[in-house]
C-alpha cells in the first residue's frame, strides 16, 4: 500500500503539510514539523532512487485514470537523483534555519516562512516526478510563487525590489514555457511526455514544433538563469534569507536545468533539439560565456552573497556545459554537477549565513579575522570552496574530471581547456574571502562567537558529503550515469519499466 | 635493516603515509605542551624512516609491494605500489625530516614563532602527501597529492601572517595551483582519454595509436604542469616561499616540495613516455633547451640576490633544472644522474638552508654583504655552509660530485655538447655565487683589524640547529665516498643504469 503509493508521496507530504504548517500557528511547532515531513520525503526519495536503479521505472497514475489520459508521475533515474537533491537539502536547511531566520526574518513570518518553504519543496519535487508536460508548468508555478514570497520574507527592505525583479522574469519564463507546451498540445493533442515523445518523433520538422521549443528552451533558460538571462538571480540570492538562498542556490536552478534535460532529451529527443534544430552550439557557447563572465563577475564583487551567486551562474553554464557535449558521457558529467554543486553551494551559504548571524553583514570585510573566531564556520567554507575550485578529494573534483573527460571524448580540447581554466578564476574568488578571514585582524574591538550547534550541524554534513562524495564516486556517479543512460537511450526505458499502474481506491 | 620484517610488505605503504598523519593529529592533541609534541614529531620522524627503511630492503629483495585504497572511477584506483626511484625520493625526504624537526625546534624556539603547533601539524601532513607520492601507482594518485601538498605547505609558507606572508603566499598558491590544474591536469584527463590507462608502466603507455602530435603535446603540458619543478617562466613561486620560515625553506623547498615536482617529472618521462621513446617525440628537445635555459638564467639572477635565502632559491630553481634536463636527455645514465641529483642537492642545499637559518636567528642578519667576518662568530656553521656549496657545485670529495658526473657522461652520450657546456659553465657560475660567502665570511675583516681569534668570540646557533647542520654536512662527505646503495637503487629502475651504454 504504502509502497505502491510512494512515487507521489514527495508531492503530496509537503503540500498537505504547508497548510497544516500555518495553523500550526507557533514557529517552534512548525520548524519541527516541517523538518519532520521534509525529512520523510528525504527518506521516501531514497527509497525511490534505489528503486528506479533497481528495476527502472516507476509510473503511478494519479486518481487510477490510465496516461495518456490522466496524469503520470513518472519517477526514473534522473528524476529520483535530482529528488534525493532537493529533498536532502531541503531537510538540512530547514534544521538550519531555526537559528538562521531568527534574526533575518521577522518572528511574526516564521510560520509563512515555513509554510513557503514546504510549497517550494512540493512544488520542486511535483517537478521532478511528473510525467506530464502541463503538470509540468503548474508545478513550476507553484515553486516559482512560493520561491518570491521565500525572497521578499528578508527584514532587508531591499529584498523586495529583488522578489519583484525575480517576479517579472519569473513570470516571463512560466508564461514562455506555457506557450511552449501549448504549441506541443495544438500540434500533437497530448500532454503526456512518453506520448509527446513517440508523437513528435513522426515528424520531421514542424514550425509549430520548432517554436514551441525556442519558447520553452527561453523559458527554461530564464528559471535556470542561463547566460545572458541571469540578471534576477544575484539580487535574488544576495538579498533574501541566507536559508532561502542556501536552499534555492542548490535546488530551485538544478530543477530548472533538470527540466531543461526532460524537454531536450525526453520530449524532444535529443536528436531533433541537437542535429534539427542545431541546439547544442548555441547552448555550449552560451555555457562558456556563462563561465568566464560570471566567474569574472564573482571576482569583483564586495558582497560575498552575490559573489557566491554569479558563482552559481557560472557553475550552471558548467552543467549546461556537459549537456551541450550531446554525449551519455556529457549528460552524465552535467548531472553529476547537479549533485555537486548542491552539496558545495549549500555549505557555502549556510557558511555565510553563519556569519551573517553573528556579524550583521556579509560584506568582505565582515570576514576579517573570521578564521580564528569563527574557526569551525571558516574551515567549512574552506573546504566548500576548495570543492568550488576542483580540488581533488572533493566533490568538485570529480566533476571536473567528467566535464573535460566528456569534452576530450568529443575531441573538443578548446572547450575541455576552458572548463580548467574556468576554475582559475574560482580560486580568485574564493581565494579573496579565505585571505580575508585568514590573512587580515578583525577590527577594533570586536569579537565574534562561533555560529550556534544548530546551523555547525548541517553544515558539517554538507561537507563531509563534499569529501565523501570526492573519494567514493561510486554513489554518485552510478546514479547520474544510469539517468544518463536512459535518457540518452530512450528505447531501453520502457522495456524496463515497472508498472505501479494502479492509483488511488481501484485497487 | 627491516626492523619491520614481521609486517606484510604491502602494509609498510599505508603506514608510511598514515604514520605522518597520527603523528600530525598527535602534534594537535599535544600541543599545549611544547616538549612533547616536539618529541612527537621526532619519534614519527623516526618511525617513518624505519618504515622507508623497511621498505628499501624489500625492494632490494625484490618484493612486490602494492596497495590500493578506493575505486574513484571504473578502472581507476586510488593505489599504491613501489618502485625504486619512489624509494630513493622517500628515503632522502624521511631521513631530512628528522633532521629538520630536529633543526626546527632549535630555530622556532630560538626565534620565538608563534602557531608552532600550526606548523608542526602542517609538517607531518606534508611530509605525509610526499610519501604517498612517492609510492602513487598511477597518476591520479599523484596528482591528488601532489595538490594537497600544495594545500598543506600553504600554511607553513605563510607562517608568519604579515602582508609580506600573504603576497608569497598569492604567488606560491597561484602558480602551483593554476599550473597543476591548468597543465597537469588537462594533460593526465588527455592520457586518460587517450590511452585508457593512467598506470605507471615500464616503458611508458603511450603506442603507436597515439598520434605523435599529442605525445609531443603532452611531453610540453607534462613538464609544465608540474609547477612544482620550477622550470622557467612558472618559478617565481619558489623565491616567493622564501618567506617562510628557514626550516620550511630548507625541507620543502630544497627537498620535499620541489623534490617531488621533479620527482613526478621523472617518474612520468620513465613510466609514462619511456626513456626510448624520448627521442622520437619531438618537443623533448624544446623542453630539455628550455631547462638548460633555467639552469643558467636563475644562477645569474642568483649572483645579483644579496638577500641570502633568495641566493639560494634561485640557485634551487637552477639545480631542479639539472633533473629536468637529465631526465630529458634521453639517456639512461643521464636519468640515473638525475635520480642521484635528487639526493646529493638535497643534502647540500638543505645545509645551504640550515645555515642560513641559523645565521639569521643568531644574527639577523639576511643579507650577504652584512656577512663580512661572521666566520669568527660562526665558524662551524660556515664551515658546514662551505661543505654544501662544495657539494653543490660538484667539487670532490662532496656528494655532488657524483650526479654532476652521471649528468656529464649522459650528455656526452646522448651527443648533446650544448648541454654539456651549459653543465660546465653552470658550475663556474655555481663557484661564482656560492664560495664568496664563505670567503667573505672568513677573510673579510669587519669594521676594524681586530686580533687573534678564539673560541670566546663565538656564538653559534641553538645546539639542536648545530647538530642539524653538522649531520647534514657530514652526509655530503660520507655520500661520496659511500655512494654505493643509492646507485644500486638507482640501477634497479628500469631501463636505468650507471654504466655506459646501458649496461650492454
Amino acid at each position: 500500500m504504502f509502497e505502491q503509493h510512494s512515487p507521489v508521496l514527495p508531492i503530496i507530504l509537503p503540500l498537505i503539510a504547508a497548510p497544516i504548517c500555518i495553523l500550526l500557528g507557533r514557529s517552534q511547532l512548525a520548524w519541527l514539523f516541517a523538518t519532520f515531513i521534509s525529512a520523510l520525503g528525504f527518506g521516501i526519495s531514497i527509497g525511490l532512487m534505489l528503486t528506479t536503479l533497481d528495476q527502472g521505472v516507476l509510473s503511478y497514475s494519479l486518481g487510477g485514470w490510465e496516461p495518456p489520459w490522466g496524469i503520470e508521475v513518472r519517477v526514473d533515474a534522473a528524476s529520483a537523483l535530482v529528488l534525493c537533491v532537493v529533498t536532502g537539502i531541503s531537510s538540512l536547511v530547514l534544521v538550519y534555519a531555526k537559528e538562521s531566520i531568527a534574526k533575518e526574518i521577522d518572528s511574526s513570518q516564521h510560520t509563512l516562512y515555513y509554510t513557503a518553504h514546504l510549497l517550494c519543496l512540493a512544488g520542486l519535487s511535483g517537478i521532478l516526478s511528473t510525467g506530464d508536460a502541463f503538470n509540468l508548468f503548474v508545478f513550476l508555478e507553484i515553486s516559482s510563487l512560493a520561491t518570491y514570497t521565500l525572497v521578499s520574507l528578508a527584514s532587508d527592505k531591499r529584498c523586495l525590489t529583488a522578489a519583484f525583479r525575480y517576479l517579472i522574469m519569473g513570470t516571463i519564463g512560466a508564461t514562455f514555457i506555457l506557450i511552449g507546451v501549448g504549441m506541443m498540445y495544438m500540434k500533437t493533442g497530448t500532454l503526456n511526455m512518453l506520448d509527446l515523445a513517440a508523437r513528435i518523433s513522426e515528424y520531421d520538422s514542424s514550425r509549430t514544433l520548432n517554436t514551441g521549443l525556442a519558447f520553452i528552451l527561453v523559458g527554461v533558460s530564464i528559471k535556470l538563469a542561463l547566460f545572458p538571462l541571469h540578471m534576477w538571480l544575484p539580487p535574488a540570492y544576495t538579498h533574501a534569507p541566507s536559508a532561502v538562498s542556501a536552499f534555492l542556490a542548490s535546488t530551485a536552478t538544478k530543477v530548472a536545468v533538470y527540466v531543461m534535460v526532460r524537454f531536450i532529451f525526453t520530449i524532444y529527443g535529443a536528436e531533433y533539439v541537437f542535429h534539427t534544430m542545431g541546439m547544442d552550439t548555441i547552448l555550449l557557447v552560451l555555457a562558456i560565456v556563462a563561465i568566464f563572465k560570471c566567474s569574472f563577475m564573482a571576482t569583483v564583487q564586495s558582497n560575498v552573497k552575490t559573489v557566491l551567486a554569479y558563482s552559481s551562474v557560472a557553475q550552471i553554464g558548467y552543467m549546461i556545459l556537459g549537456i551541450s557535449l550531446v554525449s551519455t558521457l556529457g549528460l552524465t558529467a552535467g548531472l553529476l554537477h547537479i549533485f555537486n554543486h548542491a552539496l558545495m553551494k549549500g555549505a557555502l551559504f549556510m557558511a555565510v549565513g553563519a556569519v551573517l548571524l553573528r556579524t550583521g553583514s556579509v560584506d568582505i570585510k565582515a570576514f576579517q579575522g573570521l578564521g580564528k573566531q569563527m574557526p569551525l564556520t571558516m574551515a567549512a567554507f574552506t573546504i566548500a570552496g576548495l570543492s568550488i575550485i576542483g580540488v581533488p578529494l572533493t566533490a568538485g573534483f570529480v566533476s571536473k574530471w567528467y566535464l573535460v573527460t566528456a569534452a576530450l571524448e568529443q575531441q573538443e580540447w578548446t572547450v575541455a581547456f576552458l572548463v580548467l581554466a574556468g576554475s582559475l578564476l574560482a580560486i580568485i574568488y574564493v581565494g579573496r574571502i579565505l585571505e580575508a578571514a585568514y590573512f587580515k585582524n578583525p577590527a577594533e574591538g570586536t569579537t565574534y562567537k562561533e555560529a550556534p550547534l544548530l546551523m555547525l550541524i548541517p553544515l558539517w554534513i554538507l561537507v563531509f558529503a563534499n569529501i565523501y562524495f570526492g573519494i567514493d564516486t561510486s554513489m554518485s556517479v552510478g546514479a547520474a550515469d544510469t539517468a544518463a543512460q536512459w535518457l540518452t537511450q530512450p528505447s531501453s526505458s520502457p522495456a524496463t519499466a515497472l508498472s505501479v499502474n494502479m492509483g488511488g481506491a481501484t485497487q | 635493516m627491516n626492523i619491520w620484517s614481521a609486517l606484510e610488505p604491502s602494509q609498510l605503504i599505508n603506514l608510511t603515509i598514515i604514520v605522518p598523519l597520527v603523528g600530525a593529529a598527535l602534534v594537535v592533541l599535544l600541543g599545549k605542551n611544547p616538549n612533547l609534541r616536539e618529541s612527537i614529531s621526532i619519534a614519527t620522524a623516526v618511525i617513518l624512516f624505519t618504515l622507508v627503511l623497511g621498505i628499501t630492503d624489500n625492494t632490494f629483495n625484490q618484493l612486490n609491494m602494492a596497495t590500493s585504497w578506493v575505486d574513484f572511477l571504473p578502472g581507476l584506483n586510488i593505489a599504491f605500489s613501489v618502485e625504486p626511484l619512489g624509494v630513493l625520493f622517500a628515503l632522502v625526504a624521511s631521513f631530512l625530516w628528522i633532521i629538520t624537526t630536529i633543526y626546527a625546534i632549535g630555530y622556532m624556539r630560538g626565534h620565538n614563532e608563534e602557531n608552532q603547533t600550526r606548523f608542526y601539524c602542517c609538517f607531518a601532513l606534508a611530509i605525509s602527501s610526499v610519501m604517498a607520492i612517492c609510492f602513487s601507482s598511477n597518476l591520479l594518485t599523484l596528482f591528488i597529492f601532489y595538490e594537497l601538498l600544495t594545500l598543506s605547505t600553504y600554511p607553513l609558507v605563510t607562517h608568519a601572517g604579515n602582508k609580506n606572508a600573504k603576497r608569497g603566499g598569492r604567488v606560491y598558491l597561484g602558480i602551483l595551483l593554476s599550473t597543476s590544474i591548468a597543465f597537469l591536469l588537462f594533460a593526465i584527463l588527455a592520457t586518460w582519454v587517450s590511452t585508457g590507462t593512467l598506470e605507471f608502466t615500464p616503458g611508458g603507455i603511450f603506442t603507436d595509436a597515439q598520434s605523435s602530435s599529442l605525445v609531443s603535446l603532452l611531453l610540453v603540458l607534462f613538464c609544465y604542469g608540474v609547477g612544482k619543478a620550477a622550470l622557467m617562466p612558472f618559478h617565481r613561486w619558489l623565491p616567493a616561499a622564501m618567506v617562510a620560515p628557514t626550516p620550511v625553506s630548507a625541507l620543502l623547498h630544497a627537498v620535499a616540495v620541489v623534490k617531488a615536482g621533479v620527482f613526478s617529472i621523472l617518474k612520468i618521462v620513465i613510466y609514462i613516455f619511456g626513456i626510448d621513446n624520448l627521442s622520437q617525440i619531438s618537443t623533448t628537445d624544446v623542453m630539455l633547451y628550455i631547462g638548460a635555459a633555467t639552469v643558467l638564467f636563475s644562477s645569474f639572477v642568483a649572483m645579483t640576490k644579496d638577500n641570502l635565502k633568495a641566493r639560494l632559491a634561485y640557485s634551487t630553481v637552477s639545480q631542479l633544472s639539472y633533473i629536468v634536463v637529465g631526465a630529458l636527455l634521453a639517456s639512461s645514465i643521464a636519468f640515473a644522474g638525475a635520480s642521484l641529483h635528487i639526493v646529493t642537492h638535497a643534502v647540500g642545499k638543505i645545509t645551504l638552508f640550515f645555515c642560513a637559518g641559523s645565521i639569521f636567528v643568531t644574527t639577523h642578519k639576511k643579507n650577504i654583504s652584512e656577512m663580512a667576518s661572521l666566520g669568527r662568530k660562526m665558524p662551524l656553521t660556515m664551515i658546514a655552509f662551505t661543505i654544501g656549496a662544495l657539494s653543490i657545485i660538484g667539487l670532490p670529495p662532496m656528494a655532488g660530485t657524483w650526479s654532476k658526473w652521471y649528468l656529464v657522461v649522459g650528455a656526452l652520450e646522448a651527443d648533446k655538447l650544448i648541454i654539456l657546456m651549459v653543465l660546465t659553465i653552470s658550475s663556474l657560475l655555481n663557484v661564482a655565487y656560492l664560495l664568496p660567502i664563505p670567503i667573505r665570511a672568513f677573510f673579510t675583516p669587519a669594521d676594524q683589524r681586530s686580533q687573534s681569534w678564539s673560541w670566546s668570540e663565538t656564538s653559534e646557533a641553538p645546539w639542536p640547529s648545530l647538530l642539524a647542520i653538522t649531520v647534514t654536512s657530514v652526509m655530503c662527505l660520507v655520500l661520496f665516498f659511500y655512494p654505493q646503495p643509492i646507485i644500486e637503487l638507482v640501477n634497479l629502475i628500469p631501463g636505468v643504469s650507471t654504466d655506459i651504454n646501458g649496461g650492454t
